[in-house]
């Protein structure tokens, strides 16, 4: 068996008459953070929202742990295990932060059915997921409403993190707490994919990278090799990092 | 930030709009008179419409159908009741009851199995285009109203009170109609019914969240198509029991009463915010309300009073009284 959990091959994407993907190849090794690095409009939006089936590829394949996932509508890819955190967090604004853990808790009718101990394990993460739960979610701050699409990201054991951004536009110190907290999801052997304009952040989480261009994969492999070789990122990433 | 932060003023809106109308009315019993019958009136509008706002605001389907699960609802009831016409004549309330509740369970089942072929062959093929739901659900109301000609004819049809609910309670100089009270009773039972269900339930979470992001919902694992399908005919149902209680009111039923009470409707619904109960709760009542005092008042404005009533309210609140985040 393949220790890699989700492969994309030859992965073309279309949004009606445009041409985003043009066949990308990715593998994302299982229990690792594989990073997915390039500029504004390379197309790594795009692969998110296609592995997570909210945009059907036009052809090639993805699979996730073997199984072909490519033409799978987006509530089984999800129930499969896969959790996807979209650039806009997708926080449903005018349910509570208690609410909108409940929604991504599947298997729990009630608040009273989530697992206590996970739970406890998001709030020591997240102090402000406790601090605010009986709180709209739209009043949240924006380093707020991240840790809160991330909480409800893991309220349940998922297979694959999708993660679009998470640092976009949020403070240095919540950007450090968000690298604890990716550490910590990381060390208990979740998988992750994690698109990032922010180099900094990247390397200093990434195991594996993968830059695109285009609306390709144009470099992929270890993050500590690009890390460690600046015309290599120079080359790659430009002044976009 | 406060977790309590009620949105209060367009609660304030109903009373208000009440209070301000007392002086040009001058008599204390007619106001009275006029207030239950407008939130009796409301209720029913409100019933009617609560259905389409969950499809309205979840589904983003324009279901300019609607109407037709309203005459629907009404016709059933004439045959229900048409056929327990020794309980609807005798003077006892409980013994009318035992005729009216089976023609609105009956009511609602028809107009929610007709919704559920409605979504399914009207209105699915045209998720996301609200050019072609337009076109397409006016078509399907005309094909219904024509449906609705072949098995109960093209005339109107009395819908006589059952005697018991016939005639008024007396507070004071003030007459308060029995069938007015029991539609505000029936009003209140489906927004109580509707609220718990919608903030005590997961499935009611569900529907709040779709509502705001459809496409979040499915990628945390739900089958959305599902729950649209669910809202859909319980949109239907509550139209089919909105049709039995506006065709009581009315005391008589025609093919076209659907696309009569439509526009009122469609003005509750934008005055609400789509997709928001307690918005369309208000919404209704506040129309109901203006209709009656208008009719009082100024009988030749009653035609439009809601329209301008509308006007005023989008220039407080352009996306509604309770709009949602989206």
């Amino acid at each position: 068996m393949s220790d890699n959990l989700l492969t994309l091959e030859g992965v073309h994407t279309h949004i009606g008459a445009y041409h985003i993907l043009h066949g990308v190849d990715l593998a994302v090794p299982r229990g690792q953070l594989t990073m997915l690095l390039g500029r504004n409009g390379a197309g790594k939006t795009t692969t998110l929202r296609t592995i997570m089936g909210l945009w059907k590829a036009s052809a090639g394949k993805i699979t996730l742990g073997g199984r072909d996932i490519t033409a799978l509508p987006t509530p089984q890819i999800a129930s499969l295990g896969v959790a996807y955190v979209p650039e806009n967090m997708g926080i449903f604004a005018d349910l509570t932060v208690r609410e909108n853990m409940l929604l991504a808790a599947r298997g729990a009718k009630t608040t009273a059915q989530i697992d206590d101990a996970r739970l406890q394990w998001i709030f020591s993460l997240f102090p402000a997921v406790e601090k605010f739960w009986n709180h709209p979610a739209g009043k949240l701050s924006g380093g707020q409403k991240q840790m809160l699409a991330v909480s409800r990201a893991i309220v349940e054991p998922r297979e694959l993190l999708v993660i679009d951004e998470p640092s976009k536009g949020l403070a240095p110190a919540i950007i450090n707490n968000m690298i604890d907290a990716f550490g910590q999801l990381k060390a208990s052997g979740v998988t992750i994919l994690l698109v990032e304009q922010n180099f900094n952040f990247a390397k200093r989480l990434g195991d594996t990278v993968a830059v695109m261009d285009n609306g390709r994969i144009v470099h992929a492999g270890a993050m500590k090799d690009l890390a460690e070789d600046e015309e290599l990122q120079h080359s790659l990433l430009g002044l976009a990092l | 930030m406060n977790k309590l932060d009620l949105d209060w003023k367009p609660l304030a809106l109903v009373p208000l709009l009440a209070l301000l109308v007392l002086p040009f009315i001058g008599s204390s019993s007619t106001w009275v008179t006029l207030t239950v019958a407008g939130l009796a009136m409301g209720m029913i509008i409100f019933i009617i419409a609560s259905g389409l706002t969950l499809v309205f605001g979840l589904m983003d389907v324009l279901n300019f159908g609607h109407g037709v699960f309203i005459a629907l609802g009404a016709f059933v009831a004439t045959s229900v009741l048409g056929a327990m016409a020794d309980y609807t004549a005798s003077g006892s309330l409980w013994t009318n009851l035992l005729a009216v509740l089976p023609a609105m369970v009956v009511a609602m089942l028809v107009a929610a199995a007709v919704g559920l072929a409605f979504e399914r062959f009207i209105v699915r093929p045209v998720y996301g285009n609200h050019l072609k739901q337009i076109l397409i659900t006016m078509g399907g109301m005309i094909i219904g109203e024509e449906l609705i000609k072949v098995i109960w004819g093209p005339l109107q049809i009395p819908l006589p009170l059952p005697e018991g609910l016939r005639g008024s309670y007396y507070l004071g100089d003030a007459a308060v109609e029995k069938y007015r009270l029991l539609a505000v009773i029936v009003g209140l039972l489906v927004f109580a019914v509707l609220l718990w269900t919608l903030t005590r339930t997961k499935i009611g979470l569900l529907i709040r969240a779709g509502v705001q992001d459809r496409e979040m919902v499915e990628s945390l694992g739900y089958r959305i198509s599902i729950l649209f399908v669910g809202v859909f005919v319980v949109g239907s149902a509550l139209a089919g029991l909105g049709g039995v209680m506006w065709g009581l009111y009315q005391q008589n039923v025609i093919p076209q009463m659907g696309a009569q009470v439509n526009v009122l409707i469609f003005i509750v619904l934008i005055i609400g915010g789509l997709g928001s109960t307690t918005g369309a709760l208000i919404g209704a009542l506040l129309v109901g309300l203006m209709a009656n005092y208008t009719g009082f008042l100024v009988p030749k404005a009653a035609l439009f009073s809601n329209i301008v009533l509308m006007m005023a309210i989008l220039l407080w609140r352009p996306q509604g009284v309770y709009a949602l985040s989206r």
